[in-house]
């Protein structure tokens, strides 16, 4: 039967609330005499803070109060947004305190200061005066690693090594045992060999809404915290770990959010707020960082910088590759290994390796920006490294990219052991992309260009997990409540973040419960005093993991209703009732038996009745996980003079599996795509070597593309039904913002011959480039 | 909220020079897309306000009957690009300013505040330095007529003291009559940018449209203040022009320029840069001025 709902366009359910701006976001409900608080960060980048000067900042009219490094409690705590883990040797690691003496990066907290306006607490923090003992400088993870560098971590790290690891197909392959054995099998004449390395950008996420809190004591208590967050359950976790105190005592709220990307699935300044209205008395104090702030002191997307080498043979067989990835991760921990850990599992998978492959990674403590999650979770830079080899190879061998991948990408049915692919619609993605960009014609036609203008098609294929078990917990809780007229109020952990989980939700509930979608009103706060366990917004995953518990919830509900509905129609069997567009039905000829608010009402207000409001509850682990995958396809124009690169077309082709709302859909790949020509052609925190320093920290000089830098994006779906996810679905969420920026790179190979492997590909760079290979004369 | 000592809206021109000197502190705001962002940052933190916003007598473009252009400097770049006069007399000037960071600050922004900044990258700055355009100020000592060519004395410093208004912009009949002008800004993304490099070019050409009968190049960042390339202007005058002439022409500007090396671009790659955009302006002018150009 088809479905009325899941898979249907449907309006947002949230759309006319943010048009219209009744929709309210974190500072739109702070309290008007909200306190305000400003953080000082310090102006080295590793070191320590010798003494703090607030006496002439006390003096400012309007300060409150102002907090050091030397005040806060100390405790170090974690802020990855993570299930806790019962495990303790998988928990996250707890490196910083609220207010940090021993200074990490360029911009790590130092102070507080607490006012009555904006103003008094900017002029306070100009006044406070900060001493320091400064340590040597190193902002890369090759330097990390050198045994000059500081450990910056000595209580939990004797060196700067976070993590190191090495993913093998199989625990004894060695790159030099696998070149033997190919010589042995091929003849050495026959293989082709490349060594490269790829090195990608540290990325702000540019999320609009900048991370924001307000918090206070309520009248029973507890540290309230209204925050800008993906993760409220999680945030509530380690706000009472930093401030320790239990976790009843700690309550988060979180209201409409303005982005996040994975900046927000990050706990960020909630526990020092949260400390901070404990120590003015409970009285209200907002915390809203500015761009600059968000920027340096937030998170970012990793650094890598990898090292790669492979063979394969002349006619085009990949068989075996190496990656020695070093990952700078800034002065915390925050996710620590798992992005590493995520890319370095991608790099493996993506391609078959006959004769194996390893994955190695150093993550380190670096003095520059954390880094944390943001969206695709460390696959932007897996592909990056796997997908320009795979077009170096073919550049060096003659072999056409796209036939190459079609030979060597990974296979219908792939399982690392733990992800499966249980729908597989990567190779017809790769065709469909490759019809929409006349792949085969523009290869040819393009082919050996000169002048100033030259024109190239390139491609990029990815796979992403669906969701993040088994490496860790996936639960969802829904309730479901019934009004007395048969519409519903549906509660979720999970959490609506722009990217339309909401209105998802809302479908899935109305397609399995035969409740119409105007009936179900989901409620968007998140409440951790009120609202069930979920781990929040992040890995793609609640479409797939809290869309299950959606549909069992909404199976369960439709169960109360018609066991009640026999209860009042005692002639009919349970097996023989369903409900349909808000009524009770016949299953066999679709006969009206009760309305919805008949059941509803009755069930109510019954006296002597079975006394009950129709509801259900219920928290679902998802102990499956599949594999997405995709690709983009691009033709574009270079201007070797100017180093320019036109995107004449574009497309993002998506196994995703079935497509819950087309339109939001779209619209999510769309802004992935955009994210990942930022990444491939303007985006990069700049740190200054010596200092540490991030010298654009601003939206000017941090260069997000624009409307008009952006082409026209083009977006098609391979639509399966996957046998895990209650309706079929799988990640959609961040995949689109893996492989356009590879694509790019790999046309521009096309148009010039040139291979770029320094992201993000700045006309500056182009132009080098074009000049050392006499492009340019 | 912005940490401001005071706010005036001045009444006049007289009122805001009196304003100004009555505090150490009062500095001039007019669209305000520069000083409140220095205000947020620190760098004006508690500085006093004069508004020059308001007053008519600093708005609006007009045509002299001696076909001099007055442009006051209250006048937004929106209003510049589509003002009847500018699309006539100057069109290069109002699309060089149409390319002014975003929609909201070419409503807001000023060419007043744009030359006053002494910013190297400012949109009008290359085109007006192109248009030897004069500066007219008045201050607490009287008025004075300052040449664009005297007027920038390093990276964001001009001679105009704290204290005096810019009351016009004048461009002079023989300074745009018979020139078509091209203006290209090198930036990172296609809006909301500061440049990289700019290039202005006015070129005239002679009756047969085949020779260049003289020839104006000005940039931005390619030195601490905008500049003119008066090495390569020389060299192609009274030049017939192809391909090879552009090339010889953009070479011939580099040896004007200084541009510096910085974490924005390097020295290198700005050379690079005032070469390519002097033979794509100068094209481009040429063609609009109806000239053909071969091989």
């Amino acid at each position: 039967m088809e479905n009325k709902y899941v898979g249907k366009s449907e309006l947002r359910v949230d759309a006319y609330g943010k048009v219209t701006g009744i929709a309210k976001y974190t500072a739109d409900l702070a309290p008007k005499d909200c306190y305000i608080a400003k953080v000082l960060h310090s102006t080295i980048a590793n070191g320590e803070v010798v003494k703090v000067d607030i006496e002439e900042a006390k003096k400012v009219k309007g300060v409150i109060k102002i907090f050091t490094c030397f005040d806060v409690p100390d405790i170090e705590f974690p802020v990855a947004g993570h299930p806790y883990s019962l495990d303790p040797s998988h928990r996250d690691i707890a490196d910083r305190k609220l207010l940090n003496k021993r200074i990490r990066f360029y911009g790590d907290d130092v102070a507080a200061v607490v006012a009555e306006d904006e103003v008094a607490a900017a002029k306070a923090l100009r006044k406070i005066k900060v001493e320091y003992k400064e340590y040597p400088v190193f902002t890369t993870a090759r330097e990390g690693l050198s045994k000059d560098a500081t450990p910056l971590h000595p209580n939990l790290f004797k060196d700067n090594v976070i993590a190191h690891i090495d993913f093998k197909t199989s625990p004894d392959f060695d790159y030099v045992k696998a070149k033997e054995e190919a010589i042995k099998q091929y003849g050495k004449e026959n293989l082709i060999e490349l060594e490269k390395n790829v090195k990608t950008p540290l990325i702000s996420h540019s999320h609009l809404e900048l991370p924001v809190s307000y918090a206070y004591v309520d009248v029973n208590g507890k540290i309230t915290v209204v925050a800008s967050t993906q993760i409220p359950h999680i945030v509530r976790r380690c706000v009472a770990h930093a401030l320790g105190v239990p976790m009843g005592k700690v309550r988060i709220i979180k209201p409409y959010i303005g982005g996040g990307f994975g900046n927000k699935q990050d706990v960020l300044y909630e526990p020092l707020n949260a400390w901070l209205t404990t120590k003015v008395n409970g009285h209200p104090v907002l915390l809203e960082i500015s761009r600059e702030e968000t920027i340096v002191g937030t998170r970012t997307r990793h650094r890598m910088d990898g090292d790669i080498k492979a063979v394969c043979t002349k006619d085009g067989k990949l068989l075996f590759r190496k990656l020695t990835n070093y990952v700078a991760n800034g002065g915390y921990a925050s996710h620590g290994n798992s992005i590493t850990a995520k890319c370095a599992g991608i790099f493996k998978n993506l391609y078959k390796n006959p004769l194996g492959c390893s994955s190695e990674a150093y993550t380190v403590y670096t003095n520059s920006p954390v880094s944390g999650a943001m969206r695709a979770y460390g696959v932007p830079q897996a592909v990056s490294f796997a997908e320009t080899l795979v077009d170096d190879l073919c550049h060096l061998g003659g072999f056409d990219p796209y036939k190459f991948r079609m030979d060597n990408i990974v296979e219908e049915g792939f399982s690392d052991g733990a992800v499966k692919f249980y729908t597989y619609g990567l190779k017809k993605a790769m065709e469909i992309g490759k019809n929409h960009i006349k792949w085969d014609e523009k290869r040819d036609k393009y082919k050996n260009q000169d002048g100033r203008y030259r024109n190239g098609v390139g491609m990029c294929a990815f796979m992403y997990q669906t969701a993040v078990y088994p490496i860790s917990l996936e639960t969802a809780g829904v309730r479901m409540i019934m009004n007395q007229d048969g519409s519903i109020q549906m509660q979720l952990g999970a959490t609506e973040i722009g990217q339309g989980a909401d209105t998802v939700f809302s479908q899935i509930a109305a397609e399995t419960t035969g409740i119409s979608l105007d009936k179900i009103y989901i409620i968007s706060t998140q409440d951790t005093d009120v609202t069930p366990y979920d781990s929040g917004a992040y890995g793609s995953r609640q479409s797939y993991v809290t869309g299950n518990a959606v549909y069992h919830c909404g199976l369960l509900l439709k169960e109360t209703i018609l066991k009640y509905a026999v209860h009042m129609k005692p002639e009919y069997k349970l097996e023989d009732l369903d409900v349909s567009d808000n009524f009770v039905v016949l299953k066999k000829n679709g006969d009206k038996i009760l309305s919805m608010s008949e059941v509803a009402t009755t069930a109510i207000y019954e006296k002597d009745g079975v006394n009950q409001q129709i509801r259900a509850e219920l928290t679902t682990e998802t102990k499956t996980n599949t594999f997405a995958s995709g690709c983009c396809f691009v033709d574009l124009t270079v201007d070797v003079e100017l180093g320019k690169i036109k995107i004449n077309d574009i497309i993002n082709v998506h196994d995703s599996g079935t497509i819950l709302n087309p339109s939001l859909a779209i619209a999510q790949v769309h802004g992935g795509m955009s994210m990942s020509l930022g990444y491939g052609l303007s985006e990069e925190m700049l740190v200054d070597k010596k200092t540490g320093k991030v010298l654009n920290d601003n939206w000017l000089d941090y260069k997000i593309p624009t409307a008009m830098d952006s082409p026209d994006f083009n977006v098609e779906f391979v639509v399966m039904k996957d046998p895990t996810g209650g309706y079929g679905n799988k990640a959609l969420g961040e995949p689109p913002a893996v492989p356009p920026a590879v694509a790019v790179r790999n046309a521009i190979l096309q148009a010039t011959g040139c291979m770029l492997n320094d992201f993000p590909l700045t006309s500056q760079k182009l132009v080098e480039k074009f000049k050392e290979q006499g492009l340019i004369k | 909220m912005f940490d401001i000592k005071w706010f005036h809206e001045a009444e006049s021109v007289k009122d805001a020079i009196e304003k100004l000197k009555s505090d150490n502190d009062a500095e001039i705001i007019s669209g305000g897309t520069d000083v409140l962002i220095w205000v947020r940052d620190g760098k004006y933190a508690g500085k006093a306000l004069v508004s020059i916003h308001n007053l008519n007598e600093l708005k609006g473009i007009s045509l002299e009957s001696n076909g001099n252009v007055i442009i006051k400097p209250s006048t937004t770049f929106y209003n510049i690009t589509n003002n009847d006069i500018i699309k006539k007399c100057i069109p290069s000037l109002g699309e060089a300013v149409d390319m002014v960071g975003g929609p909201q600050t070419r409503q807001t922004g000023t060419i007043g505040g744009n030359i006053c900044n002494g910013a190297t990258s400012a949109e009008s700055a290359s085109t007006m330095v192109a248009l030897d355009a004069e500066i007219h100020l008045e201050g607490a000592n009287g008025n004075r007529v300052v040449k664009i060519s005297d007027w920038y004395t390093g990276p964001g410093k001009t001679v105009r003291d704290r204290c005096e208004v810019v009351t016009k912009f004048v461009i002079k009949k023989e300074n745009y009559e018979g020139f078509v002008g091209h203006y290209i800004k090198y930036g990172k993304r296609n809006a909301m940018e500061i440049a990289t490099l700019g290039c202005s070019v006015l070129v005239k050409l002679d009756s047969s449209k085949t020779k260049i009968e003289d020839v104006k190049i000005a940039y931005g960042v390619a030195a601490p203040t905008p500049i003119r390339a008066k090495s390569a202007e020389e060299f192609a005058k009274g030049k017939h022009f192809n391909e090879n002439l552009l090339k010889e022409f953009g070479e011939k500007a580099l040896s004007d320029c200084n541009p510096r090396d910085s974490w924005r671009a390097s020295k290198v790659f700005r050379e690079h840069l005032i070469v390519m955009l002097a033979k794509d302006a100068l094209r481009e002018a040429i063609k609009k001025a109806g000239g053909k150009i071969d091989g």
